[in-house]
C-alpha cells in the first residue's frame, strides 16, 4: 500500500521550468546545503551515518559509512555517478533533466563532508538533455555563488566539472568511470587495491556517490538523518525512486517509501502501476534491474526491502522492476538481456568477454530453433564458469560484476521456465513468434 | 619477508611481489598470459586464478594481481581452482582459429603449452567464430592476426610502458575486442618487435621470419648483440645452418629481454648475398678472387713495403680476441702505434677508459643521472629503455645537457640545451651553484641532493654530435668530474665492441688492459717483446697524413672511413693517396674500393669469443653458423701475416688468445673463462667483485681473492689543476701484483679551442645518428633496410623565417667544406641557431659540410624557391 511519506527527490519534478535557479529557489533550494555549511564536515557525515542512506546505484552500500572510509591522503576527490545505462533504469536520467540544482547541492554537500578537493559529475553521454541542463545549472550555481571559491562567504570552496560520458555501459561501473574520466579507456580497475576510497581517480582517495544517493542530502541536512531513516523499515530507510517498466499500465519513475510497499503494490496499485496490460497475467518480473535474478508472482508480496529481496536470492539493485506478463516468451527476454551484457562487456578479462558472446549465441540458436537439450547443461556450465555460483560477493573470475551480471537472467529463465525452453529445442523454434 | 604457504609447501616471499613470482620462485608454476615479471599486472586473462584465504574462506584471486602477505594461505590445485582454469582456456579457444598448424607460434606457443597443461583438452564450441581480415600489417617488420589474439595487453603494455610508442591499442569492445593500430599510423617504434616475442600466441609475428622454420627445427645458441655497444643478451636462432632469428634473453643487468629491432633483424646481414667470400686482390682495375695463400702473401707485401708507415683504422666491429690479436700485431710486427677503433666520431680513448666506470644499473638506480650524449633512443636504444624506466618508476632524476631535444627530453627533471661547442660552458654554469637560472639550480640541487660530491649520481657520457669536436665534450665531462668526484660514467658510444676495442689498446697511446703506452711499455716490452715508443696517430691525424703522404699503407678494419669519418672530403684524399690499402671486412664499401687487397672474415654468430659493452662488461659471443665461403675470424689474419711478416703473435687458439688477455692486460687480470659465460663480468673483475660485496650493484661474480683487496681509490684533487689526474679508477694492480702497470687515469687536455663567436647569419650543425643509417647492417638487411629515412635537415621555424624558407621547400646548406640541397623541416622543438642534419643517411650528407678540425660546424641557409 501506498504510506504518506514526503516526496524527497521528486518533489520538485513537475514544476514549470524545475531545472532552473529561480524555480530551485523558490522552492527552498540551495537552504540544504547553506545549512551544512554552518555544521562541520563531521556533524553533517555523522547525520548522514544516521540517516542509514543505502547508495542508489546498485550495489546498495551505506553512504555515510563509504564516507567514513575514505583514506587519509589528500587531495581526495568526488565523483557522481551520473552514467545510467542499464535497460529499465531511468531515475537519474529524470534527476538529471529535471532537477540539475538538486544534484549540484547533494554534489556540494558531499564534498564538503568528506573534505573534496574537486568535484566531478559523470553524466551519461547519450543523455543529452540532461547535459544540457546540467551544465546551464552548473553555470547559475557558478553565478550564484553556490560553487566556486569561498562559497557564500564560508571560506569552503570547490569546484564542480561535469563530464560527459563516451558511450560505454560499463563505465557506470565505479572504476570504469575513473578510468574513462582520466582519459582512457573505460576498463574496470582490479579491487583490492582499487577500491576508490583508498585509491581512486588519479590514485587519490575518492568518494563515488550516485545521482540519486546525493539528490537526498539536502533533505537530510535539513530533516536531520533521524528524519530520514524513520522512513522505510531497518537499513532500507527513507525513500527510493522505482524505475517501473514492461507490461504494466503505467510505466514510469515512482517515488515511494522503503520496504513499507510490496511488489504487489507497485505493480498492481493504481496510483503506481496500475496493473498488467490488457488484463494478462503476470509471469515474471526482475526486482532490481536486469542483472538481478527474477522473482515470479509467488514473490509479489515481497516488500521493496533490500535485505529481503537479498535474502530471498535477488537484489533491488538499481531500483528499477521489469514486468513481464505471460505473452512473453522467456527464452527471449533472458536472450534479449543476455545480448544486452554481451554487447557491453568492456572486453578486458576472458570469461566475461568471450562467455558473453558464447551464451548469446546458445540462446540466439535455441530461440531461433537451432537448440540442443544438451545446450540448457552447457549453458548453466558457461555461466558457472563465467560466475562461480552466483554468490555475493561474486567469486573473482573477472575483475568486475558485470560478468557475474550475464547468469542471471539466463540461470532465472532456465530454472523458472525450463519447459519453455524444451519446447523451444522440441518444436524447433519459439512458441511464442 | 613474509613466508606464505602455497599448496601445503612453505615460501619465503619478497616484500611486494605478486603471488605469482613467489610461487614461480618456489618452483610451482601458476598458468599465465597476460602476466610478465617486466611489467605492471593488468589481471586481464584470468588464467592464473588461484585460492587465496581471506576472512571469509579460501576465495578465487588472480595471483598475479594479489601481492604475499604474512602466513597467506594459497591453493593452486584444488577443483575449484582447476574448474576456473578450464574455464578460462575453454573461453579463450573458442574463437581462436586452431590453424596451429600453419602458425608460426606453433611449437613454442604458450597458449598450446597451457592448454596442454591445464586446459579441459575438448571444446563444447558449435557456433561460428569470430572473424577478421588477416594478417594485416601494422609496419613493415610485423604482421597482426587478431583472430589469434587473446587480448592479453602485452604488446599495448610494452609499447605504452616500457617502449613509450603507444601506438598499439584495443579497439572495440566485449569479444570485438581487437588489438590494432591507428588508422594509417603504422607502429613507428625501435622497440616495435619486441611485441612479437612477448605475444603468448601468433598474432603478431615478425615479417622476416613467417614462414621460415618450425621453432622444434631451429638451433639455439646464447649470445651477445653486437649492433650497439649496450650488449644485449640474445638468443640466436639458425635453421640448416641460416641465422632466421634473434630473441631477447633477460638479462638482469643489461637489457631485461628487449631488443631494438634493429638488433632483432640484423641477422639478414650475416646471410647476405653481398658478403665477401674469398680473398681479393687488385689487378689493374679490378678485383680478382684470389686464394688465401696469394691474398695474404700480397698483404703482406704491401705492408712489408710501407714499413712502420701504417695506420690501422677500426676495430670496433670485432670481437675482444680478435680486437687484442691486431692490437698486438700492430705494435709488434708492424710497429707503429697508428691504431684507432673510433672513426673520429667517438670520444678520446683516456676520457673512456680513465674515468671511474659506472653500470647500466648504477646509472638507473642512481639519484640523478646526467646525460651528455647523443639522442640514446637511436644510437643505444635499450640503454634508453632502462634509463626510461628508470625515471618514470624508479627514483632516479634525469638531467640533460644536449644540443637538441632527445626522445629523452620529456623524462627528464631538467634538459639544458647547450650551443654546440659550447657544452663546457654550461657544464661550468651547472657547477658554480649560480641560483640566476632556476633549470641550472633545479639541475644542480638534482646532481647535489645526497651529497655535495655527487656520491652515486652518473653522468652518461657520449658524442652528442659528431659536428663539434669531442674536445668540448671532453672539457664538460672534465669540469663535472671534478665537481662531483663522487659521480660515475657510463660511456655511450656506439660501434658494437668499441669499448672492447679501446680497452684491447685499439687507440692510439693506450695498449690492453686500460694502460697508458707510457706507463705500460715496459710491461708490455716483457710481454710482447717489444712496443712503439711514440705516440701514435688517431683517426684523423692517420688521415692528414696520409693526405699530406706521410703516410705509406693504412689498414681498414672493418672500417669505412668515407661513409663513417664525419669528413667525407679527407677520407677520400687519404685513401687516394696512400700506396697500399689493406680491408679486412666482411662486405665491401666505399673505401674498400680504394684497396689494393680485400681479405674476408667471419661475421656475427659465425665466430666466437669476447665482447664488451658500455659498462665494461665481457660477456661471450657464440658461433652458431660457418661462414661463407673461405672467410675467416680476423685474429687468424693478424696471426697469418704476422708469420708472413717474420713475426709470431705466438697464439693458435681463441683460448691462448683470452689466456694472454688474463696474463697482461691490467684491466682484465682475474677475468677467468668462467666469469665471462651467461651475464659476463665488468672488468676490472676485482674491482666489481668488491662493489658487489657491499651489495650495490647485485652481481654475482666469482672474485679471485687475490685482488678482492683493491680500493677505490679518491685521490684528493686539487680543483684548480687541470692536469691533475681526476680520479684513480679501482685497479686490479692496486696494490698488489707487482709488476702490472696502474690503471689509466682520466687528465683533462689543456683547454681546447673555443668556438668562434656566434656568428648571427650562420646556425651551428647538430648530427647524430639514426637507429636506420647506411651502415653494414642495416644496408644488408633487407627488413632493415626499408627503414631508412631521408635526409632533413631541421631548424626552428624562426631560423627558416628569416632567410625566407617556407615549409615544404628545398634549401640550400653550405659551409666552408661545401654545399648540399636538402629537404628542410621546420621544427619548434629545435633551439634557434641550430640546426639538426642526421649522418649516413641516404645521398649526401653532414660528411660534405663537416671540417674534422673545427670546434664547430657552421652552415648558412638559403632558400632555392618552389616546392620540395
Amino acid at each position: 500500500m501506498l504510506t504518506d511519506a514526503p516526496a524527497i527527490v521528486t518533489a520538485r519534478l513537475g514544476q514549470p521550468e524545475s531545472w532552473t535557479l529561480r524555480s530551485y529557489l523558490d522552492k527552498g533550494g540551495y537552504q540544504g546545503f547553506r545549512q551544512a555549511l554552518t555544521m562541520t564536515p563531521e556533524d553533517v557525515s555523522k547525520e548522514v551515518l544516521d540517516a542509514n542512506l543505502l547508495g542508489r546505484g546498485g550495489a546498495g552500500f551505506e553512504a555515510g559509512k563509504k564516507w567514513s572510509m575514505l583514506a587519509k591522503p589528500r587531495p581526495a576527490y568526488l565523483v557522481i555517478n551520473g552514467d545510467e545505462s542499464e535497460p529499465c533504469t531511468f531515475k537519474d536520467h529524470m534527476l538529471l533533466e529535471g532537477d540539475p540544482h538538486q544534484v549540484i547541492e547533494g554534489t556540494l554537500i558531499c564534498a564538503y563532508a568528506v573534505g573534496a578537493a574537486q568535484a566531478f559529475i559523470f553524466v551519461r553521454g547519450e543523455f543529452a538533455l540532461g547535459l544540457e541542463r546540467m551544465t546551464a545549472a552548473l553555470n547559475e550555481a557558478y553565478e550564484y555563488g553556490a560553487v566556486g571559491q569561498d562559497i557564500f562567504g564560508s571560506g569552503f570552496s570547490i569546484d564542480l566539472v561535469v563530464h560527459p560520458g563516451a558511450g560505454a555501459y560499463i563505465c557506470g561501473e565505479e572504476t570504469a568511470l575513473l578510468e574513462s574520466l582520466e582519459g582512457k579507456r573505460g576498463y574496470p580497475r582490479e579491487k583490492p587495491p582499487w577500491f576508490p576510497a583508498v585509491k581512486g581517480l588519479y590514485s587519490q582517495p575518492t568518494i563515488v556517490n550516485n545521482v540519486e544517493t546525493v539528490s537526498n542530502l539536502p533533505w537530510i541536512v535539513q530533516h536531520g538523518g533521524k528524519g530520514f531513516a524513520a522512513l522505510g523499515v531497518g537499513r532500507s530507510a527513507g525513500t527510493r525512486i522505482f524505475s517501473l517498466s514492461g507490461h504494466v499500465n503505467r510505466p514510469a519513475n515512482f517515488e515511494i517509501e522503503m520496504a513499507k510497499t510490496t511488489f504487489r503494490d507497485l505493480i498492481y496499485d493504481p496510483a503506481l502501476g496500475g496493473g498488467i496490460r490488457n488484463g494478462n497475467e503476470l509471469k515474471a518480473f526482475v526486482p532490481g534491474g536486469v542483472s538481478a535474478p527474477w522473482f515470479g508472482p509467488d514473490q509479489l508480496d515481497m516488500p521493496l526491502d533490500q535485505d529481503a529481496v537479498g535474502k530471498a536470492g535477488s537484489m533491488l539493485g538499481s531500483g528499477s522492476v521489469v514486468v513481464m506478463d505471460d505473452t512473453t516468451c522467456m527464452v527471449r527476454a533472458a536472450w534479449r538481456i543476455t545480448q544486452f551484457f554481451h554487447k557491453e562487456s568492456c572486453g578486458q578479462c576472458t570469461p566475461c568477454r568471450e562467455g558473453g558472446g558464447w551464451v548469446d549465441k546458445i540462446m540466439r540458436r535455441i530461440e531461433l530453433g537451432g537448440g540442443r537439450e544438451s545446450d540448457l547443461e552447457l549453458l548453466l556450465d558457461v555461466c558457472d564458469n563465467i560466475a562461480p555460483g552466483l554468490r555475493w560477493p561474486p567469486a573473482k573470475t573477472t575483475i568486475c560484476v558485470l560478468g557475474p551480471s550475464i547468469p542471471s537472467s539466463i540461470t532465472s529463465a532456465l530454472k523458472m521456465f525450463k519447459d519453455e525452453f524444451l519446447v523451444h529445442i522440441k518444436e524447433g523454434g519459439c512458441p511464442y513468434a | 619477508m613474509p613466508d606464505i604457504v602455497i599448496d601445503g609447501k612453505k615460501v619465503e616471499a619478497k616484500d611486494g611481489e605478486m603471488i605469482i613470482a613467489a610461487a614461480e620462485r618456489a618452483g610451482i608454476y601458476i598458468p599465465r598470459f597476460c602476466w610478465h615479471p617486466r611489467m605492471k599486472p593488468v589481471g586481464m586473462c584470468r588464467m592464473c586464478l588461484v585460492e587465496v584465504k581471506g576472512p571469509r574462506g579460501f576465495a578465487l584471486q588472480p595471483s598475479c594481481y594479489v601481492p604475499v602477505a604474512p602466513d597467506q594461505e594459497i591453493v593452486t590445485t584444488s577443483d575449484t581452482v582447476k574448474k576456473a582454469q578450464d574455464g578460462v582456456l575453454e573461453f579463450l579457444l573458442i574463437n581462436h582459429p586452431l590453424d596451429c598448424p600453419v602458425c608460426d607460434r606453433g611449437g613454442e606457443c604458450p597458449l598450446q603449452d597451457q592448454t596442454f597443461g591445464f586446459g579441459p583438452g575438448e571444446s563444447r564450441f558449435v557456433e561460428e567464430k569470430r572473424h577478421w581480415a588477416k594478417p594485416i600489417p601494422i609496419n613493415p617488420l610485423i604482421a597482426l592476426d587478431r583472430e589469434r589474439c587473446i587480448q592479453c595487453a602485452r604488446c599495448t603494455r610494452f609499447q605504452e610502458e616500457v617502449a613509450g610508442d603507444p601506438m598499439i591499442d584495443f579497439v572495440g569492445r566485449g569479444d570485438h575486442t581487437e588489438v590494432n593500430i591507428f588508422a594509417d599510423k603504422p607502429l613507428a617504434s625501435n622497440f616495435s618487435a619486441n611485441i612479437v616475442q612477448l605475444c603468448p600466441v601468433g598474432a603478431l609475428t615478425a615479417t622476416p621470419y613467417r614462414f621460415k622454420a618450425r621453432p622444434w627445427d631451429l638451433d639455439v645458441v646464447e649470445s651477445t648483440c653486437t649492433a650497439c655497444a649496450v650488449g644485449c643478451r640474445i638468443a640466436v636462432q639458425s635453421s640448416s645452418n641460416r641465422l632466421v632469428r634473434h630473441l631477447g634473453v633477460d638479462s638482469d643487468p643489461v637489457n631485461h629481454g628487449w631488443l631494438c629491432d634493429k638488433g632483432r633483424f640484423y641477422y639478414e646481414a650475416v646471410d647476405s648475398p653481398a658478403r665477401l667470400t674469398n680473398p681479393l686482390v687488385r689487378k689493374g682495375d679490378e678485383f680478382v678472387e684470389v686464394s688465401w695463400a696469394e691474398g695474404l702473401r700480397a698483404a703482406a707485401d704491401g705492408l712489408r713495403a710501407a714499413g712502420a708507415s701504417v695506420g690501422v683504422l677500426g676495430g670496433a666491429r670485432l670481437p675482444n680476441e680478435d680486437a687484442y690479436a691486431w692490437s698486438k700485431f700492430a705494435r709488434t710486427v708492424l710497429g707503429t702505434d697508428n691504431v684507432d677503433c673510433q672513426m673520429g666520431d667517438g670520444l678520446p680513448a683516456e676520457a673512456v677508459l680513465g674515468l671511474p666506470r659506472a653500470t647500466i644499473d648504477e646509472a638507473c638506480s642512481a639519484p640523478a643521472t646526467l646525460l651528455l650524449g647523443p639522442d640514446l633512443k637511436e644510437e643505444l636504444p635499450v640503454l634508453f629503455l632502462r634509463l626510461r624506466t628508470a625515471a618514470l618508476d624508479g627514483d632516479t632524476k634525469l638531467i640533460e645537457l644536449t644540443p637538441r631535444p632527445t626522445a629523452m627530453s620529456e623524462h627528464a627533471v631538467v634538459s639544458l640545451v647547450y650551443r654546440p661547442g659550447e657544452a663546457a660552458t654550461v657544464a661550468r654554469a651547472l657547477v658554480e651553484k649560480s641560483d640566476q637560472d632556476s633549470r641550472l639550480a633545479r639541475a644542480a640541487e638534482a646532481l647535489r641532493g645526497e651529497s655535495e660530491t655527487g656520491e652515486g649520481v652518473v653522468i652518461v657520457l657520449g658524442r652528442p654530435s659528431v659536428a663539434e669536436s669531442a674536445d668540448g665534450i671532453v672539457q664538460a665531462a672534465a669540469v663535472l668530474a671534478r665537481a662531483f668526484p663522487g659521480a660515475k660514467f657510463l660511456t655511450a658510444l656506439r660501434r658494437g665492441n668499441v669499448h672492447g676495442a679501446l680497452d684491447m689498446g685499439m687507440a692510439p697511446g693506450i695498449l690492453p688492459g686500460r694502460v697508458s703506452l707510457d706507463e705500460g711499455g715496459a710491461w708490455f716490452t716483457d710481454g710482447w717483446g717489444a712496443v712503439p715508443a711514440q705516440r701514435g696517430l688517431d683517426t684523423l691525424g692517420m688521415l692528414q697524413a696520409a693526405d699530406q703522404n706521410h703516410l705509406q699503407a693504412l689498414v681498414l678494419l672493418g672500417a669505412d672511413p668515407i661513409n663513417d669519418f664525419p669528413d667525407r672530403a679527407l677520407a677520400r684524399r687519404a685513401l687516394a693517396a696512400v700506396n697500399f690499402t689493406l680491408a679486412v671486412d666482411c662486405f665491401r664499401n666505399d673505401s674498400s674500393r680504394h684497396a689494393d687487397v680485400i681479405l674476408p672474415v667471419a661475421a656475427f654468430a659465425e665466430r666466437s669469443g669476447t665482447t664488451t659493452n658500455l659498462e665494461g662488461r665481457v660477456s661471450r659471443l657464440s658461433q652458431k653458423v660457418t661462414a661463407p665461403g673461405t672467410a675467416r675470424p680476423d685474429w687468424m689474419i693478424a696471426a697469418e701475416l704476422a708469420l708472413l711478416l717474420g713475426g709470431d703473435l705466438g697464439f693458435d687458439t681463441l683460448d691462448s688468445i683470452a689466456a694472454e688477455i688474463e696474463r697482461l692486460a691490467p684491466s682484465h687480470a682475474g677475468l677467468t673463462p668462467r666469469l665471462t659465460t651467461g651475464d659476463g663480468a665488468v672488468v676490472p673483475v676485482a674491482a666489481r667483485g668488491k662493489t658487489s660485496s657491499n651489495g650495490q650493484t647485485g652481481e654475482q661474480i666469482e672474485v679471485n681473492a687475490t685482488f678482492a683487496q683493491g680500493e677505490t681509490l679518491m685521490p684528493e684533487n686539487d680543483p684548480d689543476q687541470g692536469e691533475t689526474p681526476l680520479d684513480r679508477p679501482p685497479s686490479a694492480s692496486d696494490p698488489a701484483e707487482g709488476g702490472r702497470p696502474p690503471l689509466l687515469r682520466f687528465t683533462p687536455p689543456p683547454s681546447s679551442r673555443t668556438p668562434p663567436p656566434v656568428d648571427a647569419y650562420s646556425l651551428r650543425l647538430v648530427s647524430g645518428r639514426r637507429l636506420y643509417d647506411h651502415g653494414v647492417l642495416v644496408s644488408h638487411s633487407p627488413a632493415l633496410a626499408q627503414m631508412v629515412s631521408e635526409p632533413v635537415l631541421r631548424a626552428n621555424p624562426y631560423d627558416l623565417d628569416q632567410v625566407g624558407i617556407k615549409p615544404g621547400q628545398r634549401a640550400r646548406v653550405k659551409s666552408p667544406r661545401g654545399s648540399l640541397l636538402l629537404a628542410v623541416h621546420p621544427d619548434p622543438a629545435m633551439p634557434r641557431g641550430t640546426a639538426c642534419l642526421d649522418v649516413n643517411l641516404p645521398g649526401e650528407g653532414p660528411a660534405e659540410l663537416i671540417d674534422a678540425t673545427a670546434p664547430v660546424t657552421e652552415i648558412r641557409l638559403e632558400s632555392v624557391g618552389g616546392a620540395g
